[in-house]
């Protein structure tokens, strides 16, 4: 039989029975089937386990935050103008928006949680053993765009937790030494938070990260199809000897089986526990703590319990040591050994870094609720989120936030609005004017950030000239931060 | 890579065993069974999706505000159809703007008057253009197609099919409220659109 005619004759299934005209010709053209099952049969050595179901799981959650997200964006802008009042729309308004928004955001958590599920199983079980270098390094890479995800998407509501954490979130980045200052202005599209921030952030969420999502997610599935499923840590990661069991059924059935678990576990809580949303973003609120998700507070700990000394080693020594581990992994521990008791060293400092991660969150718990000061503000904060849901959802009225320019940029600006409170709280419109225009007794203040730097301007509140002294300005003893407050708010008035 | 598919047809070219079989059709019915239950599980998922994809299409309309006409005494005696305009507050989606919207005061006793006083929509029941009330014919003329209405609004003359439409009013502390809506045209009885 030629080969042309073996391709032309009907395949047949393995029952048996020849496939019916129009599968065939669509077999022909697409190979679908043959996909399928080369999909189903994956040989896995040692057969299917539970411990495998982290991959699919992951996989799942992804198509559920895929479609949850394009259900949302539906009717999400983002703009400062809108972000608040669309998301409020959803949660409030829209048939089953709270639902869904919800799962969107309990499934990010799920993601996280999953996604280090099967981290550690991967690296416990030894998986990344056996020409498997790429593939745990596409694995980190994921692993960092979905902490991307969860970064981006968290900023969108424009709500005061949201607005708050990212602001503390990008001002890291300020802390990298030569790179940070200019990375931070690259997320934030400028020095401050504001709507070109969530223009950016919504582009990344939507569309940058979930297009590298899907490539890396293609190169991780490619290579681990090509390497082959490690199976049990007594399986040789290189020439595997175990009876394998196809991935069909039991496999799959696991795999659904926890699919299944997730989503409803998930339903449930986005059901009865719906997701809140707080009040809209006030960049001028003092008094806001911000908090980040539970999966940023290890990091957000890190960055604040050590402060002063040895700030490169806090920022960059210890954090690039350990990224460097993490991708570095199967290049550094390279023995067959795929036994965690028989690898004291890898499993030692992976469960000392992942205790040392849990340990910083639970001690910022823990510090939140023993601070009387901190703990109050924090419940305050509940309480006007839960006061905020209760609340009728009010339309935005087309035309509203049209203040005087002036105003505006002091709200959009936390500087200068901190500069505001200042100018209000000492007084200074006694003399210089209500919003710095000038009086007859004091000069003009707009501007003047054009002609003194920040330095010159402190030099002229500690040293005052002759004029400034016998004019009756007063001796202010600010500190730098003020000053900068100042001349932020003296510049949003031009 | 050899998957397990290729290796089995290798390994038994044509042979059907009754293990074989069995397995086989266990295999079959077990696909069937997680086929049902992921379509299922996709037509359960799928139902807060398409509410919440279909909400805007479906969307309950409130019924419209009512708007201030002025005090009630401005209108208690009039001569000819004075023309007035309504603020309308319109929602859209989260959106609220504010529109206005020409309508006339007459006298007449058509249905929705109150007290002999009743309000027009300014808009023709032909084609949507609006009336103008013309004092000189003592008529409303419309410009369009020339459609014209007697001072209470109804119909003298085609090609509108019916008079001009009455808004609802109704009084509110001694001042003059009406509920401004849409109506089709082009049918000779009125119905509210939307």
């Amino acid at each position: 039989m030629s080969k042309q005619q073996a391709f032309d004759r009907p395949p047949q299934t393995a029952e048996g029975h020849q496939f019916s005209g129009f599968f065939h010709w669509i077999e022909q053209r697409t190979g679908l089937n043959k996909l399928l099952h080369q999909t189903l049969d994956e040989p896995i050595p040692g057969g299917a386990r539970y411990a495998f179901i982290f991959g699919s799981g992951l996989l799942f959650i992804f198509l559920s935050q895929l479609i949850t997200g394009l259900f949302l964006a539906l009717y999400y802008v983002p703009s400062v103008d809108h972000a608040h009042v669309t998301v409020a729309y959803i949660t409030k308004v829209v048939a089953a928006g709270s639902f869904l928004r919800s799962l969107h955001v309990y499934g990010a958590s799920a993601m996280v949680i999953i996604v280090l599920l099967h981290l550690s199983q991967t690296f416990l079980y030894g998986s990344y053993k056996g020409k498997r270098e790429l593939l745990w390094v596409s694995g980190t890479l994921l692993f960092t765009l979905v902490m991307g995800m969860a970064f981006t998407g968290y900023l969108l509501p424009w709500d005061q937790k949201a607005y708050f954490a990212t602001a503390v979130g990008t001002n890291v980045a300020s802390e990298v030494p030569v790179v940070g200052g200019f990375a931070k202005q690259m997320l934030r599209g400028g020095n401050e938070l504001g709507t070109l921030t969530v223009s950016r952030f919504y582009a990344l969420h939507v569309l940058y990260i979930p297009a590298l999502i899907f490539l890396f997610m293609a190169v991780h599935v490619y290579l681990f199809r090509k390497a082959g499923a490690a199976g049990p840590i007594s399986e040789s990661p290189i020439h595997p000897t175990q009876k394998t069991e196809s991935f069909y059924p039991r496999q799959l059935l696991m795999d659904l089986g926890f699919a299944s678990l997730l989503i409803v576990a998930l339903g449930l809580a986005a059901f009865f526990v719906p997701a809140k949303l707080g009040p809209l973003a006030d960049p001028s609120d003092t008094h806001f703590l911000p908090r980040p998700e539970w999966y940023y507070r290890p990091l957000f700990e890190w960055l604040k319990v050590w402060h002063g000394q040895a700030e490169m080693v806090r920022i960059l020594v210890i954090p690039a040591i350990v990224v460097f581990l993490f991708i570095g992994l199967p290049f550094l521990d390279r023995s067959p050994e795929r036994r965690p008791w028989r690898r004291p060293v890898a499993v030692g400092i992976y469960s000392a870094i992942f205790l040392g991660l849990i340990s910083l969150g639970a001690y910022s718990y823990f510090e939140d609720a023993h601070d009387k000061d901190i703990a109050a503000q924090l419940a305050q904060q509940n309480v006007a989120e839960i006061q905020y849901m209760k609340e009728p959802f009010k339309p935005q009225l087309v035309g509203e936030g049209l203040a005087p320019a002036g105003a505006v940029n002091a709200a959009a600006n936390p500087l200068a609005a901190a500069g505001r409170n200042i100018f209000q709280s000492h007084a200074c419109f006694a003399c210089h004017g209500e919003g710095a225009v000038g009086t007859s007794i004091a000069p003009r203040l707009i501007g003047i950030g054009n002609q003194l730097s920040t330095e010159q301007l402190e030099q002229l509140f500690q040293n005052p000239t002759q004029k400034m002294t016998s004019g009756g300005m007063p001796h202010f003893k600010f500190t730098p931060n003020d000053v900068e407050a100042i001349r932020a708010y003296l510049d949003s008035l031009q | 890579m050899k998957t397990g598919w290729e290796q089995q047809g290798q390994q038994h070219p044509g042979e059907e065993t009754e293990d074989k079989r069995v397995l086989e059709g266990r295999r079959s019915f077990f696909l069937w069974l997680v086929g049902i239950g992921a379509a299922t599980m996709t037509a359960l998922l799928s139902i807060p999706l398409v509410r919440f994809a279909l909400y805007p299409v479906f969307a309950k309309n409130t019924s419209a505000p009512w708007s201030k006409l002025g005090s009630r005494s401005k209108y208690a005696s009039l001569a000819v159809p004075v023309r007035a305009v309504v603020d309308i507050e319109q929602v859209n989606g989260w959106m609220e703007s504010v529109s206005q919207k020409p309508v006339y005061v007459t006298r007449g006793n058509r249905m929705g008057s109150l007290d002999g006083v009743q309000v027009l929509s300014a808009v023709c029941p032909h084609l949507g253009c609006e009336v103008p009330w013309n004092p000189d014919t003592g008529k409303f003329v419309c410009p369009c197609h020339g459609s014209e209405f007697a001072p209470d609004g109804s119909l003298i003359q085609g090609p509108a099919l019916r008079g001009m439409d009455t808004l609802a009013i109704q009084i509110e502390e001694e001042a003059l409220m009406v509920r401004y809506e849409y109506f089709q045209a082009l049918l000779p009885y009125k119905k509210v659109v939307g």
